[in-house]
């Protein structure tokens, strides 16, 4: 789970409050908007597309830390962290972390773009997810090597259980 | 007035009088037991854990029918939990008609109640926390793993403070949760500041914007010279399987990395026991225990499971406790070198008729009730058949109340929620208001009647059906699936979401449900606010009221493929 609390006494909110800054700073940050005007959703061959034309092949599975929940509590706001464990130096480091969903009208989430400044590679922010589907995460090394990971998020209508 | 006793040796001569072996063995078995039966257990090591879950507000002795249908998917299919009647009677080698037969299983269900009695009842089970605390009063813990403070019309009536008063008079060390939040974020606030003389434990809990601590994680305790760290977890999915508008500041969630920090935390701070005391369900703890490393003990809740022995998960070990006050679950630990070298368990049945009620207990309970006694005991009407609700597809008692919705809403199709906690009542026995409430006191009872298309249902069904049948059990909420009144279908558990339910039927036609058509839909416990209707428990108790004595017949209008 990700530096929720009480870890080397830095907070939730003094985390959030510095990603922000460090956002400013070294990440270039952009967030697609997860709704558009169609009403069909997107399919697992879309999320293919949108990732060969990224890559021009489809990467193999990765070493992807991606937190979230397995059963989302409120679909209209997910949150999502995805961390990779990789050095970041000048020579290799993690250029860009791409988050698609393969059941949303519009399959891209969001991109994070990473610097070896950065330190790490882990990006948290929230999502939109229209109904139960798989939410894949795209990394791409400076060099070109790309990995990839996916995670199933469970949207319910809720109840009856216990 | 005849004792318990009496009534057994009189039992023992009918059977004799009519010559049955089986009756006969029977009556000698009940009039055996003894209150030194139940406790008897050779001590070991230093520290002596006492779990009870699940208690769902039963201050007194009841019914309580085990599962005769309880399936598991994938890698736990035919491993305990998922295992009953007689084929739990062969796993774990217990006598037919024996009372361990009688208290795990479903097995002659109504004979052996008839022998054996009820069971549970607060009083009875302060009796034998108090026997065990005497016995080893530096080495004890006395823990609950939580729904304990709803389930009844007291209950519902205090807002759980009848709950609360209780289990401070039982000394309890410590409990998590999960329908306690049922009575609101700001309520649960109140009893912990002021009410509850024991720590909350839901280390999984975090503030739903800023993503910090709400509970304390951990409590660290000292039993026979041994550092025991009690981390509590409360139930995952919260706001999902009950209204999120009622603790809508508050994220829940497995968290297994958060589950791994508390007990790495708990080590540093000298912890030579961790024990995750859990509301996850069975499944999810079997899987979290083999993600997390350090747990000793993991008392498991939520899912009502009780099994006789532990599970053993690489080092962790899984104690299930059962429901309602039905069992007391006793793990002794030795503990060399920081480290746990051997244990003993015991699952012991509260039988209530062999057990001296604690009397300070007893009056606890006499003052609880004293306000409601008359409208509690208030006699609605009586019942032909079994009424229980276990079962992962129906249960009797619900087959009542989507009887009482069809006919008091004049629905075509009821629906009534997959819940695992209510009493068993036997056939001839009186329902009163206490009974209804045993199946239906929650703080969300609106029935509503609504328009459903047939498309709409079937979501539904499948929802429902993914929540109790995914293969991961990371994904599974823990409840059996939602009742249905008025309508049939078949149910592959095996096969994917979407694609599980089929042969959805109109019970009154005949005719296959139309995706495009409405139906008039009745039912109970939406999770949406503002739902609006009378209150469930005055829709039945009206029904039972009106017939007088009603029947359930057996339902056949599942079809099962498993």
């Amino acid at each position: 789970m990700l530096d929720t609390q009480e870890t080397g006494g830095t907070s939730r909110r003094r985390v959030l409050f510095s990603l922000g800054g460090a956002a400013a700073v070294a990440t270039g940050l952009t967030v697609v908007p997860g709704l558009g005007p169609r009403l069909a959703h997107a399919t697992e061959a879309e999320v293919t597309d949108v990732i060969t034309e990224m890559l021009g092949e489809m990467p193999a599975e990765g070493a992807i830390s991606i937190d979230l929940p397995e059963i989302a509590e409120n679909g209209n706001t997910v949150p999502l962290s995805v961390e990779i464990d990789a050095p970041m130096t000048a020579d290799s480091y993690v250029q860009d972390i791409m988050v698609l969903a393969d059941g949303n009208p519009s399959p891209r989430v969001a991109q994070f773009h990473f610097t070896p400044m950065n330190g790490k590679a882990s990006a948290s922010t929230r999502m939109r997810l229209v109904q139960t589907q798989n939410v894949v995460v795209v990394a791409r090394m400076s060099d070109g090597q790309a990995m990839m990971a996916s995670k199933q998020v469970k949207v319910t209508i809720g109840g009856c259980g216990g | 007035m005849f004792t318990r006793r009496d009534l057994m040796r009189t039992a023992a001569a009918t059977a004799i009088l009519l010559g049955s072996p089986a009756g006969l063995r029977r009556a000698a078995a009940a009039q055996a037991l003894t209150q030194d039966d139940l406790l008897r257990f050779d001590p070991l090591g230093q520290v002596t854990l006492l779990h009870v879950t699940d208690v769902h507000a039963q201050l007194m002795p009841i019914y309580f029918r085990e599962p005769s249908i309880n399936l598991g998917v994938g890698a736990v299919e035919g491993k305990p939990p998922h295992v009953t009647g007689t084929d739990f009677l062969t796993m774990f080698d217990i006598p037919r008609d024996s009372p361990e037969c009688h208290a795990l299983t479903n097995v002659d269900f109504v004979d052996l109640a008839r022998t054996y009695g009820k069971v549970g009842g607060l009083d009875r089970l302060a009796t034998l926390v108090n026997a065990i605390r005497a016995e080893r009063p530096d080495n004890t813990l006395f823990l609950d793993g939580g729904d304990t403070w709803q389930g009844s019309y007291t209950s519902l009536q205090t807002n759980g403070a009848d709950m609360v008063r209780a289990f401070n008079a039982l000394k309890t060390d410590a409990m998590t949760a999960h329908w306690e939040f049922t009575y609101g974020q700001d309520r649960v606030q109140e009893i912990i500041d002021g009410e509850l003389n024991f720590p909350f434990l839901c280390g999984n809990v975090i503030d739903a914007m800023w993503e910090e601590a709400v509970f304390e994680s951990t409590q660290m305790f000292e039993r026979g010279g041994v550092q025991v760290a009690v981390i509590g977890q409360a139930f995952p999915y919260t706001p999902i399987a009950n209204p999120r508008y009622l603790m809508p500041d508050w994220s829940f969630g497995i968290r297994p990395e958060l589950v791994q920090e508390h007990v790495d935390n708990a080590r540093a701070n000298g912890a030579e026991v961790v024990v995750l005391l859990s509301h996850n369900g069975f499944d999810v703890d079997r899987k979290l225990a083999s993600l997390v490393d350090g747990i000793d003990v993991i008392l498991t809740g939520h899912t009502h499971d009780a099994l006789p022995r532990e599970v053993k998960v690489g080092k962790t070990l899984l104690i299930a406790s059962g429901s309602h006050g039905k069992f007391l679950s006793r793990l002794d630990l030795e503990v060399k070198g920081g480290a746990v070298t051997d244990y003993r368990y015991r699952l012991i049945p509260v039988f209530s008729d062999v057990i001296t009620p604690d009397p300070d207990m007893a009056q606890v309970i006499a003052d609880i009730r004293a306000p409601y006694e008359a409208e509690c005991t208030r006699v609605l009407g009586q019942t032909d058949d079994l009424l229980y609700r276990r079962g992962n597809f129906n249960g009797s008692f619900d087959d009542l109340i989507c009887q009482a919705l069809l006919e008091e809403r004049d629905a075509e199709i009821a629906l009534s929620p997959g819940f695992r906690w209510g009493a068993t009542l036997l056939p001839g026995q009186d329902i009163t208001v206490d009974d209804v409430h045993s199946m239906t006191s929650i703080t969300y009872p609106n029935a509503y009647r609504m328009a459903m298309d047939g498309a709409t249902l079937k979501t539904v069904l499948e929802d429902v059906a993914d929540n109790i049948f995914n293969e991961d059990p990371f994904y599974q909420q823990g409840g059996d699936m939602v009742r249905v009144g008025g309508m049939g279908y078949a149910i592959d558990i095996r096969k994917p979401m979407g694609d599980r339910i089929s042969d959805m039927t109109l019970l009154s036609t005949g005719e296959p449900i139309d995706p495009a058509r409405n139906y008039v839909v009745a039912g109970w416990a939406s999770v949406n606010e503002g739902t609006e209707g009378p209150p469930i428990y005055d829709v039945v108790s009206r029904y039972i009221e009106k017939h007088g004595t009603v029947s359930v017949p057996e339902n056949t209008t599942i079809k099962i493929k498993a």
